[in-house]
């Protein structure tokens, strides 16, 4: 299986190699990173080349690294149902770049994408109807990224005097219950009162 | 100016006909569920489809992020709710791939038997409610007597009708009495005779054939174009399916056939779910006989870090018991990585895109609903259609708006 996919990459590295950043075969998946400037030209090669034919788009989606200096990464896969394989193709993005939107190439990238940028507020150029999709009409703020908390910032309930919903600040009864688990002897990094100094003294 | 009176401008005859917008949905019968289509009608003829979704939207991609790896599994069930099982299947493979952890062989027989528990449980409301769509009553009336039965083998293997948190990364989460067994295999033997009743209403009907045959036809091209996954593109011919072309657990040791179609419209893809509720009830008798056989006997979890101890080693042995403590508060860490596990459930490829940082919670997690991408073409699908073949064509695309909208 991962023979096939080093196949694939040796096969794009020579005939896209300007567009290849680098590749890697991880967990039987192939995973390609490139850049937005080539990400079209990219895909459309990986739909039409003879030995490629990756012919279905199967998921577009983002992941939010807040620490990185490019905070998301899109993530795309592929897959080919003439030669059974999938592909996945990455790239880092900023926070105020515009990414080129693939859907001339695979129409069914509209939805992904307006997702994408309904959680991520990622902005698609050539997009043909960039538009919320899953949040409320309205909303504000983009659910998905880190920095965005769980519980959200309004709420919504049926008013009985005005007749009508009303958008209020949530107002939480209770504290949002967090438990940390991590066990204090492995995995968390823990400072223990008094441990500081510790640091200090060497 | 309603009351009458004469416009500055007059409008020629052509310019007072104006296309007519109206809300399909979002509490209408025929829409399955909280789905609100903006339609653009010119007289009965529809130009233009605007499906506007999110209405059911909880957002369990973000609320899992903040959970552990066996919290999240529940949320699954409430994806697609109509076949709650082959979802949390997803799941599991996606843990096991990145934990590297083998599932003993009972356990991958259980999950091919409720697997295609839920195929069937999935086709008989699809099929069933598609024809009530269509104007026929009685198909769900049957139908539904055939899942209840199916609800209670549900129920007798986990204690849940429709949230089962039965498949646990690892295996499943209790082994099946033989009992239960044997009353599988009894309405297996049976169910293809309500299938042929079913058929016996619907496939040479007059009246379904006419709202069906040849309404929303899917090519080839437009299949991939699309994305579709399942009966979707098997209804247009391309024999597509994830159990035989890349199978996972051990669906390479069942002998069963995969159902196409030919011109891809509404009438195929029913064809092509009742075919598969017929293979479906084929590997269920498989899975029953390889379930009883030697090789199918043993343990129904992999016992390790990710699962549970056995329940009478936690009496004897405080190693155990801690075990099991620490993996219901903290849970177990996942090591960092990448992976895309995909199922072949009901409505088509169901994946879980995962992606672990070493701890106790996934960093991210996306799932990729195969609903999503059918409901998308409805545009394409309906438009230059009657209104009255939208409620047709929505049936046929099998949308739950649990997976649609996360």
């Amino acid at each position: 299986m991962s023979e096939a996919l080093n196949e694939i990459a040796a096969l794009l590295e020579m005939r896209m190699g300007d567009a290849l950043v680098s590749h890697n075969v991880a967990f039987g998946e192939l995973t390609v990173t490139t850049t937005a400037t080539h990400l079209v030209k990219l895909i459309r090669h990986l739909q039409i080349d003879e030995n490629m034919r990756f012919s279905t788009l199967v998921d577009i989606t983002a992941v939010d690294y807040p620490g990185r200096r490019k905070r998301f990464e899109m993530v795309y896969h592929f897959l080919s149902m003439y030669l059974n394989h999938r592909i996945r193709v990455k790239l880092a993005v900023g926070e105020d770049e515009i990414i080129p939107s693939i859907t001339q190439v695979h129409p069914s990238a509209n939805w992904f994408e307006r997702e994408v940028f309904d959680m991520f507020g990622i902005l698609f150029s050539g997009h043909p109807d960039l538009r919320r999709i899953l949040t409320d009409y309205g909303f504000r703020g983009h659910p998905l990224r880190k920095d965005f908390p769980t519980t959200g910032y309004t709420e919504v309930r049926y008013d009985e005097a005005l007749k009508r919903v009303v958008y209020e600040p949530v107002n939480l009864v209770q504290e949002y219950r967090q438990f940390d688990f991590m066990s204090p002897w492995e995995g968390a990094e823990y400072i223990l009162p008094g441990d500081e100094k510790k640091e200090a003294a060497k | 100016m309603m009351d009458g009176g004469i416009r500055a401008d007059a409008q020629t005859a052509e310019q007072k006909i104006r296309n007519f917008n109206i809300n399909f949905g979002p509490q209408h019968p025929a829409a399955h569920g909280v789905l609100r289509l903006v339609l653009e009608l010119d007289g009965e003829i529809v130009e233009r489809c605007d499906p506007h979704i999110g209405l059911l939207h909880r957002g369990t991609e973000k609320l899992m992020e903040s959970r552990t790896y066996l919290q999240n599994l529940p949320y699954f069930d409430r994806l697609d709710y109509v076949a709650p099982m082959n979802q949390e299947h997803a799941w599991c493979l996606a843990i096991e791939k990145l934990t590297g952890v083998q599932v003993p062989r009972r356990a991958s027989l259980i999950r091919v038997l409720y697997s295609e528990i839920g195929r069937v449980l999935n086709h008989l409301l699809n099929v069933t409610t598609g024809a009530l769509d269509v104007g026929a009553l009685t198909p769900p009336l049957w139908g539904f007597e055939e899942r209840e039965k199916l609800m209670i083998f549900y129920e007798r293997a986990c204690g849940a009708r429709l949230h089962a948190a039965y498949f646990r990364p690892g295996g499943v989460h209790q082994d099946l009495p033989p009992a239960l067994l044997d009353d599988i295999e009894a309405w297996a033997q049976h169910f293809p005779n309500v299938l042929d009743d079913i058929d016996g209403l619907l496939t040479e009907n007059r009246i379904f054939k006419q709202r069906t045959v040849d309404i929303g036809i899917v090519s080839e091209q437009e299949a991939l174009d699309w994305g579709f996954s399942g009966a979707m593109v098997r209804a247009s011919g391309l024999a597509w399916d994830l159990r035989r072309a890349q199978p996972y657990e051990c669906y390479d040791e069942f002998d069963f056939k995969v159902a196409i179609g030919k011109n891809g419209d509404c009438y195929d893809r029913y064809l092509v779910r009742m075919a598969e509720m017929r293979e479906s009830t084929k590997i269920i008798l498989q899975a029953i006989e390889k379930l009883r056989a030697p090789e199918g006997q043993g343990d129904i979890l992999a016992r390790g870090k990710i699962t549970p101890p056995a329940r009478a080693e936690m009496k004897t042995s405080m190693e155990a018991l801690i075990h099991h403590f620490k993996l219901y508060t903290e849970g177990f860490h996942v090591p960092a990585g990448e992976v895309y596990a995909a199922v072949e459930a009901p409505k088509g490829e169901f994946g879980v895109y995962l992606v672990g940082d070493g701890t106790n919670k996934p960093y991210r997690a996306k799932i990729r609903a195969p609903g999503y991408l059918h409901l998308q073409a409805m545009d394409h699908l309906a438009k230059g259609h009657q209104l009255a073949d939208v409620a047709a064509i929505i049936a046929t695309l099998d949308v739950v708006f649990g997976e649609i909208d996360r």
